[in-house]
């Protein structure tokens, strides 16, 4: 069998970094990565993006050294991509600082408001309901991306957690200041608008709940490409799922199959919608701002907005590309409009 | 997360709305020879409309800023003394600087190659300084600091909105590249000294009269308070001052220099 010779540049200097003979033809850029690692231990497979131009697109690393455009000596291209960090810490952490943070001032705790409002309990009812509402929002999050959630990326930027968590974190203060202030104001149209609004909350908690379901059962875990040494990719996720978590998406997800309905009737606005799970999330804020009556909570869930609308625009053009008969009526985000 | 928007700065040197990108950053109006993007040297192709618009525009931005430094001039030689000098020029300044919007929504329909955001940064901070700040808080406009940033940004606009006019016209005059690609260094500064120590003199009075601000309780649950948020605006400078003085500093060698410069990052 024929080997190949693989030399590695740095994409910037052009400087040589490595040079591996005997590779063997069918092998991965997985398995060129960990080779590369051996001789700089500092660039762990995940911060690799190796290409075959300079300025060009980064190799997968399920590609095959003897299908790609190169002769039986290969160049690639390294690029560090910096500190990496897993998706799964990421989520962890973005998701369990709201959750902690709203329950400081539920309780207010001292320092937040005027000493006399240490501990005490607001006499609204809402308030409590919030509270409930906020938290089994976060929790269930943090569920999903221990047992439901598949990334086909396992990991993101280190730098991405600091803005991530500076979002997250900073906005469930705002929100909980004002909900869980002494002074606060309940809803104009008092309990008719509090049960309204928990109903929207509540369904569609349950539909981002079932379109998460469905996605994942979309594509069985499949092998998770080899970790490299000092890799930080958490090996019992499953490879694939198209979910784009909020706030940390990565352009280019690969996807494979155009979900549909199911026999749950929250996963049938599929018919409507390429993102149905950015719809509802969209609906549970909005549905916590009308309960809340908080114009905090109402921008927060604008820009939430915004974002998912970018997110689910980009995830509806790669479902068109994939795939020729990718149903019209489908829009992004909205029914019918957007 | 959200891109992070930076507080408004002030751009107040002919660098900073020009240097500050060369061709990409400027919501101004013109593509710049000699500064594109590309390496291939390609002028950036307009179509007619566009380009008798946006020559129109930058002319008639020249003559406005030049008229308000006439006009500023012209007082002060009369009178000998800077008080009174913004009420007088206020109808102009406030005209053609929010006429600066427009500049946003050329880099919207791409007739000129700026991103929305950075002009948007930088027309929304001069906009700021003028309605929320000189405008609506009578009591500094007569402070020394007003006249200060008032004088670097109106060389700044008349050498940007000429340098712009111009490169339409595909006569550049290398004198005015030059004043483009140097007055920032001693500009900028001095418009963000100005800048700050108006924001500063007008801290009192907004604390005392509270305005702009929101307390609780109200209906919508949300409260402002515009004396700190004017606190954090002058401490954004801090970090953002310094970013984008040096990158116009990059900017003037790559492009009178023509060094190469190795960005950090792609």
């Amino acid at each position: 069998m024929k080997h190949y010779e693989v030399e590695i540049l740095d994409a910037k200097t052009r400087e040589k970094l490595c040079f591996l003979d005997k590779v063997e033809p069918h092998a991965t850029i997985a398995e060129i990565k960990n080779l590369f690692t051996k001789t700089h231990p500092q660039w762990y497979p995940a911060r690799q993006s190796l290409r075959l131009d300079p300025k060009g697109k980064s190799l997968k690393d399920e590609d095959v050294l003897q299908k790609l455009p190169v002769g039986t000596t290969a160049t690639l291209y390294f690029r560090d991509l910096g500190a990496q960090i897993s998706w799964v810490t990421v989520f962890l952490t973005e998701y369990a600082g709201p959750l902690f943070i709203y329950l400081l001032f539920y309780f207010r705790v001292p320092f937040i408001y005027g000493h006399k409002y240490d501990f005490t309990s607001s006499r609204h009812t809402v308030v409590h309901l919030a509270c409930i509402c906020h938290s089994f929002h976060y929790v269930k999050r943090l569920l999903e991306t221990l047992f439901v959630h598949r990334f086909s990326h396992g990991t993101m930027p280190l730098r991405n957690i600091f803005k991530n968590c500076t979002y997250y974190w900073g906005f469930a203060a705002w929100m909980a200041y004002y909900i869980n202030h002494p002074l606060y104001t309940p809803p104009t149209y008092g309990a008719q608008q509090v049960k309204l609004a928990l109903a929207i909350f509540v369904i569609c908690q349950l539909g981002n709940f079932s379109i998460h379901m469905a996605l994942r059962d979309l594509r069985p875990a499949g092998e998770w490409p080899a970790p490299g040494k000092g890799g930080m990719v958490v090996g019992r996720l499953g490879k694939g799922g198209s979910h784009l978590p909020l706030l940390s998406c990565l352009p280019g997800s690969k996807t494979r199959k155009i979900p549909y309905p199911t026999k749950n009737p929250f996963t049938w606005l599929f018919l409507l919608v390429s993102c149905p799970n950015y719809t509802y999330e969209v609906g549970s804020w909005i549905g916590f701002a009308i309960m809340t009556q908080c114009l905090p909570v109402a921008l927060f869930s604008l820009v939430g907005f915004t974002q998912m609308t970018i997110w689910a625009k980009g995830k509806h053009r790669s479902y068109l590309k994939e795939f020729r008969d990718y149903p019209p009526l489908r829009m992004p985000i909205i029914p019918f409009l957007l | 997360g959200p891109p992070p928007t930076p507080l408004p700065l002030s751009s107040t040197s002919a660098g900073c709305t020009g240097t500050m990108a060369s061709s990409e950053e400027d919501g101004g109006g013109a593509s710049e020879p000699g500064e594109e993007k590309e390496a291939t040297g390609k002028r950036r192709r307009l179509g007619l409309l566009a380009t008798v618009w946006l020559t129109f525009y930058n002319i008639a931005m020249t003559a406005g800023w030049l008229v308000l430094a006439i006009a500023m001039v012209r007082f002060y030689m009369e009178k000998g003394t800077h008080k009174g000098l913004y009420k007088s020029i206020q109808k102009t300044l406030k005209f053609f600087q929010t006429f600066a919007l427009l500049e946003i929504v050329h880099c919207l329909i791409g007739i000129v190659p700026t991103s929305v955001i950075v002009a948007g940064v930088q027309v929304s901070s001069r906009i700021f300084m003028v309605w929320l700040i000189t405008h609506s808080i009578k009591p500094i406009q007569n402070e020394e600091s007003v006249v200060l940033f008032l004088v670097a940004w109106t060389v700044t606009e008349i050498t940007r909105y000429s340098f712009y006019t111009f490169s339409l016209l595909d006569h550049l005059p290398y004198f005015i590249k030059w004043a483009r690609y140097n007055f920032f260094i001693i500009l900028y500064p001095v418009g963000v000294v100005g800048e700050l120590l108006t924001i500063y003199a007008a801290l009192p009075y907004v604390k005392k009269t509270g305005m702009f601000s929101i307390r609780l309780p109200n209906k919508y649950n949300v409260s402002f308070d515009y004396y700190y948020f004017l606190l954090i605006t002058m401490a954004s400078y801090i970090p953002l001052f310094p970013q984008l003085y040096f990158h116009m500093l990059r900017q003037r060698r790559k492009v009178l220099h023509g060094e190469v410069i190795v960005e950090k990052d792609d």
